[in-house]
This record gives structure tokens, sequence and C-alpha cells, in this order.
């Protein structure tokens, strides 16, 4: 008694018939909501257009003119020299160099502290509220302030860090490799509490129940976290990664501070500032904004093409 | 006080999803009508039209008599009680409960006064200047039931209002229901996807499937004489057994044995042009164990032998189900297939090859042992595999009765 | 399981570490605000003799009160207008269905990974062309772009989160949708647009980048950027103290609303990015 594919086979395509023939003519109610939508997110997208995507093809513009603002009458179209200028000068490759070395160490550390402090804040036994509400501490504050903390406690004879570990009157923050090292230490005191935040989110999601199946299945607390909490954090961890790793990149407040980008440790966010601010060159500047755009578009490419279906955004729930 | 009629009411949302299908409903004063189906056939789109939560595609909706089609929710007089009772989170119950009477200029003395009635009534009193929040299940399903008779409204509308709370709850609160439905005398269209909550609540029930109303009437009717495969095998617990027959030489032959016929019944079973095969229904409850049926009841049934392969015992009663052996042919159409996916239903062996047999608590069956049983031929359904259709649902009205 | 007294001294060992690594850096800058200037270079963590003289050096001259207020002034715009423009956009991508919304959300995405100081060259020149430089719409503006894809974010999450049926409830109630959407849905939309008011203005409160690029004068200079170009209070002594001082009064605000608000904080600093 087969009689489910003469039942089925009619209605089939009459539902299809069905959808398509709706699709073309919507609804007024859905016509409706359609405007609605539109007026709600216009401003916020006209706001954010002005504000990012003019200024970018601005910025592309300016940087194809030779155009200094000391003699802004001489402003010229002059192609693609302004890019061979940047690109053959040594302090751009240097500054990106910096910028990637700051960027890896700090991200790879935050990386590990966020964790710990991701689990303790997850599992310990008390004052949870506490280690949260003290870590939002360095989130919160402002990065100039907090640079100023570092550096006076760097500063022979002032800080309290030269007299505790130096002999109170080396310079660290004179030295490339010991600037650099404090600079990284600033970022990373500054931001792994959201690092920590966003992998505790992360944590959050991973069911109890697993953690105890896995414990009876004699798992130990070490196999526990490899191969179920880290695999089902992936998605919390790479978000993470991706904020923090641009953000890094775009390193600017803690060096202005600490060491406004001498002895080598400037960034190319200092680099390009120093351009328009100091060198008062826009044709230059622009040049090195267009080429910092282009190196974080690359890097969010990489991770984006690593999430795959986890990009955020991408799941509607 | 209002009548609701339904006529030819359609619902197609805009991504083309034809969710209600030119249903018709006539929904007497006073009367308490219960949409019953499984989940996703278009019970709650059916009730936010009447609420007037969704538009209408086509048709027409009256209450009261009126047309209201193109009517907001605040001008039909309609309660509605809500599965996850959509409390304000931000009012305390005194406060949910007021809040239909506010919005319409209520003085505040008959306010308090409709509020204390209706949580004396619901025994809500010591909890009114509490939050929902603050609330057990119960508790919050009493304060949107409360919600809804302070107004004191043309209609209710109840979209699964118990089944958030847990069994016994569900049970308590069902009788609840009912009884305060039968005090106010209000009119009542209540949606629950849960058969029994059907079958015990309503003056009516209406069985819906895919959109569509399969059939409309008294929770007995429904059990007695249902008009399709879909309503046989959706009503009743443990679901209906079914299994292939073929007509031949004027009986009925079946995994039983041969079911004899009525003249009545064999010219109409020959008479169809779609062939010889049909579907056979019985209820777990037409069976009985052989040895327990009064030799002279015997003849009105086949009595054949079934190996056990599970015996439950209830107290009152003794569930068993059996297989037939060397017997790899099983029922299959199109609403079996949906009712055994509607959740929870798969393993009531109602469309499986496993037959459920209900029989008295005096049986001495065993399990793994082969046992006689009877089966009541009077109350066999017939149906046409194609259509659906109970081609015995006359007869069995002649014999119920009788 | 019991806790055993051994956990229990880790843990408290463990929460006890992450604390003082947390807030050493804000009490050495809150010590050295109460240094004076004679031992403030004696390098001891606690001042030895207690002052308020940096804090009255501070506010002797208007430079600094002028970046406070328009620190204030500009962030409290910025985050009033970012947020209203973030729940309109936010109600409309949880609520409702439309082409674009992707776009929407991509978009905010790929702004909220933006390099500021890509903008900064640009927008320097169109601001002044436009005569906005070293006004307040100078850093308003570029505030609200920024703090827009985090409020859409964030909101989103919330809006998700409320409980849609009851609008349906208070229709059937008798309500206009202008008071469904005043007397239920605002209530309850409340806590999350509060949340999210406080990260945006967290944001503006923090810049440095645009607020040294787009100002030269106390019109809008705040306070991030005057701090980084204060002078001693005569050329020859350093700024440490008046730094310091200036320094501690902006943190004042991230510790009332970190105290108050931690809670919030960390639901929508995690909400919108994990559930987003
Ligand atoms: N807003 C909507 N847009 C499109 N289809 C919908 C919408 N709401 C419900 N449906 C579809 O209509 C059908 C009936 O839904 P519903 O009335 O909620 O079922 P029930 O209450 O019986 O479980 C389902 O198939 C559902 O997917
Ligand atoms: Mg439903």
């Amino acid at each position: 008694m087969t009689i489910d594919a003469e039942k089925a086979a009619p209605t089939a395509p009459e539902t299809r018939t069905e959808k398509t023939h709706r699709r073309t003519q919507l609804s007024e109610g859905a016509r409706a909501e359609r405007r609605l939508g539109w007026m709600l997110i216009a401003p916020a997208v006209i706001v954010m257009i002005a504000v990012t995507a003019y200024p970018i093809g601005y910025a592309i513009y300016l940087s194809l003119q030779r155009y200094d603002l000391r003699f802004p009458k001489q402003a010229k179209f002059v192609g693609l020299d302004n890019y061979t200028a940047v690109l053959s000068s040594p302090y751009w490759w240097h500054a990106l160099w910096i910028t990637l070395i700051i960027t890896l160490i700090s991200v790879a550390i935050e990386l590990v502290l966020g964790m710990l402090l991701a689990l303790l804040m997850h599992r310990t036994l008390f004052g949870r509220g506490t280690v949260r509400t003290a870590i939002l501490v360095p989130y919160g504050i402002v990065t100039v302030v907090a640079a100023f903390s570092w550096q006076y406690a760097w500063t022979p004879s002032t800080g309290y860090l030269t007299a505790l570990l130096g002999n109170g009157t080396s310079a660290p923050l004179t030295h490339t490799v010991q600037a650099i090292a404090i600079i990284i230490l600033a970022e990373v005191w500054k931001t792994t509490p959201f690092m920590a935040l966003l992998l505790m989110a992360g944590l959050a999601l991973v069911p109890e129940d697993l953690q105890k199946a896995a414990k009876v299945d004699g798992a130990t607390a070490w196999q526990r976290f490899v191969r179920i909490t880290l695999p089902l954090m992936k998605p919390a961890i790479l978000v993470a990664l991706l904020f923090r790793t641009l953000d890094a990149f775009r390193i600017f407040d803690n060096i202005f501070v600490l060491t406004a980008g001498t002895n080598n440790t400037g960034s190319v966010s200092i680099l390009g500032y120093d351009n328009l601010f100091t060198a008062l060159n826009l044709g230059i500047g622009s040049a090195i904004s267009i080429l910092i755009f282009i190196c974080v578009a690359i890097i969010a490419f990489f991770f984006i093409k690593g999430f795959g279906a986890a990009a955020p955004g991408s799941s509607g729930k | 006080m209002a009548d609701i009629v339904l006529d030819q009411v359609t619902k197609r949302f805009p991504d083309g999803a034809l969710a209600v299908d030119h249903i018709d409903l006539d929904v007497a004063d006073g009367e308490f009508v219960i949409l019953v189906g499984p989940s996703g056939c278009g019970k709650s789109t059916t009730l936010n039209m009447i609420a007037g939560l969704e538009d209408i595609s086509d048709g027409e909706l009256r209450i009261g008599g009126q047309v209201v089609n193109n009517k907001a929710p605040k001008d039909r007089d309609i309660a509605m009680v809500f599965q996850s009772y959509a409390l304000y989170p931000h009012m305390t119950v005194r406060e949910n409960m007021a809040f239909a009477l506010k919005l319409a200029k209520t003085p505040q003395e008959t306010i308090d006064k409709k509020v204390n009635d209706a949580a004396r009534v619901l025994d809500l009193t010591q909890h009114l200047d509490r939050k929902p929040a603050n609330l057990s299940g119960g508790q919050r399903q009493r304060v949107a039931m409360g919600r809804a008779i302070v107004r004191d409204p043309a209609a209710f509308l109840m979209d699964e209002p118990l089944s958030n709370l847990d069994a016994k709850l569900r049970v308590q609160m069902r009788t609840e229901v009912s009884r305060l439905q039968k005090r106010l005398g209000t009119t009542t269209v209540y949606v629950t996807h849960d058969q029994t909550e059907a079958m015990t609540l309503g003056d009516r029930v209406a069985v819906m499937r895919n959109g569509k109303i399969q059939q409309v009437g008294a929770p007995q009717e429904l059990y007695g004489h249902p008009e399709n495969l879909f309503v046989a095998g959706f009503i009743g617990s443990p679901a209906m057994n079914f299994m292939p027959g073929r007509l031949e030489d004027g009986k009925l032959r079946t995994r039983l044995g041969d079911v004899p016929l009525d003249d009545e019944i064999r010219r109409m079973l020959e008479g169809r042009d779609t062939g010889r095969d049909v579907i056979l229904g019985i209820r777990p409850e037409s069976f009985e164990d052989a040895s327990l049926v009064p030799a002279d009841a015997r003849g009105r049934g086949i009595t054949f032998r079934a190996m056990i392969d599970v015996v439950e015992s209830m107290g009152s009663d003794v569930f068993v189900y059996f297989t037939f052996e060397g017997d790899n042919e099983s029922v299959s159409s199109a609403e079996l297939e949906e009712l055994a996916r509607d959740s929870g239903r798969a393993d009531t062996g109602g469309t499986g090859d496993q037959v459920v047999a209900r029989l008295d608590a005096a049986t001495r069956v065993r399990e793994g042992s082969e046992a006689e049983l009877w089966a009541d031929v009077r109350s066999i359904h017939v149906f046409d595999p194609a259509s659906g259709e109970n081609l015995t649902k006359t007869k069995a009205t002649a014999t119920a009765d009788g | 399981m019991t806790t055993t007294a051994k956990q229990k001294v880790g843990w408290g060992t463990a929460n006890t570490v992450a604390v003082v690594l947390a807030i050493v850096p804000v009490l050495w800058i809150v010590s050295l605000s109460f240094k004076d200037p004679a031992t403030i270079t004696d390098a001891s963590f606690w001042p030895k003799k207690w002052t308020l003289e940096n804090y009255r050096g501070i506010f002797k001259t208007s430079e600094f009160t002028h970046a406070l207020i328009n620190s204030i002034g500009i962030a409290l715009i910025a985050t009033f207008i970012a947020v209203v423009l973030a729940s309109m956009a936010a109600y409309a991508v949880a609520r409702l269905s439309f082409p674009g919304k992707g776009l929407l959300i991509g978009m905010s995405l790929l702004i909220a990974m933006f390099p500021a100081i890509s903008l900064v060259t640009p927008l320097f020149n169109i601001e002044r062309s436009l005569h906005l430089f070293d006004t307040w719409p100078a850093l308003i503006i570029p505030y609200i772009a920024f703090g827009l894809p985090l409020g859409i974010y964030t909101l989103s999450a919330f809006f998700r989160e409320i409980p849609w049926e009851l609008e349906k409830a208070a229709k059937m109630d008798g309500a206009t949708p202008y008071q469904a959407f005043t007397k239920v849905i605002a209530p309850l939309a409340a806590p999350g647009m509060f949340t999210t008011a406080i990260l945006i203005f967290i944001f503006c409160w923090n810049d440095f980048l645009f607020a040294i690029s787009l100002t030269s004068t106390t019109n809008a200079r705040t306070v991030p950027a005057a701090i980084g170009f204060f002078t001693g209070s005569s050329q020859f002594t350093a700024p440490t103290g008046s730094i310091s001082a200036a320094a501690v009064i902006i943190t004042i605000p991230i510790i009332i609303f970190v105290l108050f608000f931690q809670r919030r904080i960390v639901a929508g600093l995690t909400s919108g990015a994990v559930k987003g």
C-alpha cells in the first residue's frame, strides 16, 4: 500500500507555485514593514557613511596629490608618487615592523592572560563580582591616563617600578627594546580585561553537562579544557582575537604618551599623525592612511576567512 | 457575550506560506470551542486573526454579528491568554490585571473592585503586590487568566495557556479553566496541541491539519465517528491501531483474520473505483483477552492468536503490545506519517507494525508468550488509503448506538 | 564535592593577584596626584606628605576647566544622539524584516574595525573647509559614527531578548501602538539603552586621537587631549602633579560606572560580541 507517492505528488508543486507567485507581489503589510525598516536605519547609515566612506574616498583623492599645507597653492596631481615615496622609505617599513611586533606579542599575551582571567571569573568559588568590578577598571579608564601612570612608574627617580626593578636611575623608556616592552605592558594591562570578558562569555556557552560527562569519562582538568572547552569556544576566541588584533594594530595613545615615537618606537598610526601635524604633508599623510586601511582590511580578510560560518552577524540567533 | 463566525477565513503570510486555508467555524454565544492539531497546523494564526493581531488575507470574521476584519484588537472587546503568559515584568500583579481597565479609563474604584474580585476567584489576593518574576508557574498562569477576566470581555481567546505548566499542575488548571468558563459563560476559543486537553475541556472540538479544519464536533463524536484517518489517529490515547486490509470474496481480509461485512458496507466498498486495498483502524479498547469475553459475545468479534511483546499494567487495565510475525507489509499514508512525526506520538504504536491493545486487569497474558485475543468487529473503522476518508462512519454510528 | 581549604586558598590567591594587578596603576596615579611638588620625585609608592596642591593648581587656570566642560558636553551629546540612532536601527534589525539588513550589520562591523588614523587626515581637511574644525561638532560627529556600531550590536542583542508577545498582550488590553510602546516596550528596553549609553560614553570619554587632531584650542579640546599637552605651572617644573590630578578627575566617572553598573557593563560588552 504505497499511496503516499500519489498523495504527495500533486501537493508539492502546488505549494511551490504559490510561493513564487507571492514573492513577486508583496502584501501591503510587508511593504510597510520594509519602508519602516529603511526609515529607521537611514539616519545611522547616513552618519556612518558620511564619517567613514566619504572621507576614505577623499583620502584616496588626497593621496594622489602633492599637497603640503605650508604651500597649499602648489597642490597638484602626482599619481602614485606619494605611495612610491612612502613604500620606499625605511620609516614606513620600520613603523610597520614595530606595529606588527607590538600587535603580535600583546595579543598573544592577552589571549593567555585573558583565558586565565576568564577561567578565574567563571570558576572562582567566591569574590566573582569583586574580580569583575576590578578588571573593568583597566577597561574603562582613559588610555592616556593609564599611559601616564606607566610613564611615571618607569621615569627615573620618580617611578616606583624603576626604584623596584632597576637601580633607580636607568631610563628604560629611552631604550628601544625596553620601551617597546613597556608599551606592550601598558597595552596588555589596558585591554586584557576586554579579552577576558569576551572569552568568559564564550565559556558560559559551554554546557556544564559536557564537563560533567567528560569527567565521568575520566578526562583530567587539562584534557577537559583542551578537548572540550577550547573547541567549543573557538568562535568566541576568534571574535576576541579579531577585535583585539585590529585594535592593537591601530595603537596610538599609549605610544604617544610613553615615547611619542622617539627611539624608533613609533607605530604606523604615529607615523601618519606625524606626517600630518608635524610635517603638515596632506598628500603623504593620506597615502599612509590608505596603506594602513589596506593593512587592516588584509588582516580582517584573513580572520573572516578563518571564521567560516562563525562570523559575527552571520548567525541570527 | 457574542458569537464568533469564521467564514472562509484564510491567512497567507508575506513569504507565501498558506497558514490557514479557507476555514469555516461557528462558535455559539457562551460556547467553549477547542482548536486542536499538531504544531504548525495554523491554530495560533487562526486565533491571532480572531484577536486582530494578524490581518485576515481572505474571508470574513464576524463577532456578535458584526464584521470585524478591519477592526483593531482593542475595538473587538476580546481578551487573550498567551502560552508564555506575556505578563508585564515591570508591573505588579495588580497593575498587570488593571492595565486594560486603566487604558479604558475605567474609574479607580471599579478597577479596584474588579481586580480584587478576580484575585479572590483565582486565589491571588496575597500576591497582588508582587512582580511576576517572583511567582510560581501556576500563579503566573492564574494572573494571565485574571488579566483576561477582569475585563469581562465578549470572548476569551487562549493559546496553549497550560502548556508551560508541569503535568500535574496542568491537569489541575484544566479543571480550573473549565469551571471558570462555565461560571462566567463567556464565549471561549481555546488552542492546544494536546488531544487529552481538547477531549476533556471543550463543548466542541475542531481538529486542524495543514491549515484546514478536518472535523468539528463534540469530543465523543470525534472519538466514535472520526471522518478521516487523521482525526482517527489524532484523537484518543493510546492512538488507534492501523493495519492493511483487502477486500476479497465479500470479506475484509486482515492480519487478525477475515472480517465479515454486512451487505451495505460491502456494496459501498466494492463500488469504489480506487481499488480493493483499505486501511483498517481499531482502537486499543476494542480488543480483549479472549478468555474474558463471555461466550455469547464472542460471535460479535473475531478471535486470533498473537505473540505478546510487552505488557504494561496500569492497575485498572493492562496494555499489551504485539506484532504479527512473517508479515512485513505495513500501512503507509501521508496522514499517518504526519501523525507519527507529531511529537511524542510516534511511540504509541498507532502507525507502526506494532499493535497496542487495552485489556481488562484480570487478564493472564504474559510477556513473551502467545495469547488468544479477541477484537470487536463492530468498532472497526475502514479507511480509504488514498483520500483518508472513513468509509464506515455511517455504519459505525449505527452499531455504536445500537 | 566539598570545597577544601586548599581550594579556597588557591582561588583566593588568584583573585587577589587579579584585583591587585588591575588597580595598582590607578592607585599609583592617585598617589602621585596627592604628592607635593617637592617629594614627587621620591619614587615611593605612597605620598609621604599628602597635599591638595595639584588639584588647586589645575583649577587655577581655565585651561583644565574648559577641557572638562568640553569633555562632558561632547561625550554626553554624542552618546545621546548615538543611542537614539542606534536604538532605531537596532529595533529595525531585531524586529523587522527588510532587504539591506545584512548590509547594515556588515557595515557596522566594518566601521568597528576601521583604523581611526585613516580618517584623521581627510576629516581634518574636510572639517577645516566646513569651518567645523576645533568646534564641538568636530568631535561629536565622528564619535557618533564610531559609537553607532557598538550601539547597534549591543542594542539589537538586548532587543532580541524582549518578549515581543508583550506587545501583542498590550494590544489585546486595548493599547494603541503608541501606548504599547511607551508603557510596555520602552520600560523594558530602558536598561539596555542605559547600558549602551554607558559603553558609548566610555568610548567618547576615552578618545585621544580625534581629540588631538580635530581641535586646537580650549574651544573644543577634551581632557585627554589637554593633559597630553599640559605644561607645568612654571617652565621649570615637570607637570607630573597636574597631569596626575587631572587624570584622577577624569577617572572618577569611570570608577562610578564600574562600581554601580558592573553587571550591566559586562552584560553589554559580552552580549553584542558573542551573540551578535
Ligand atoms: N510570521 C510568519 N511568517 C510566515 N509564516 C508563518 C508566520 N507565522 C507562522 N507561520 C507559519 O504558519 C504555519 C502555522 O503556524 P502557527 O499558527 O503558529 O501554528 P500552530 O499554532 O498550530 O503551531 C506554520 O507553518 C508557520 O511556519
Ligand atoms: Mg501555536
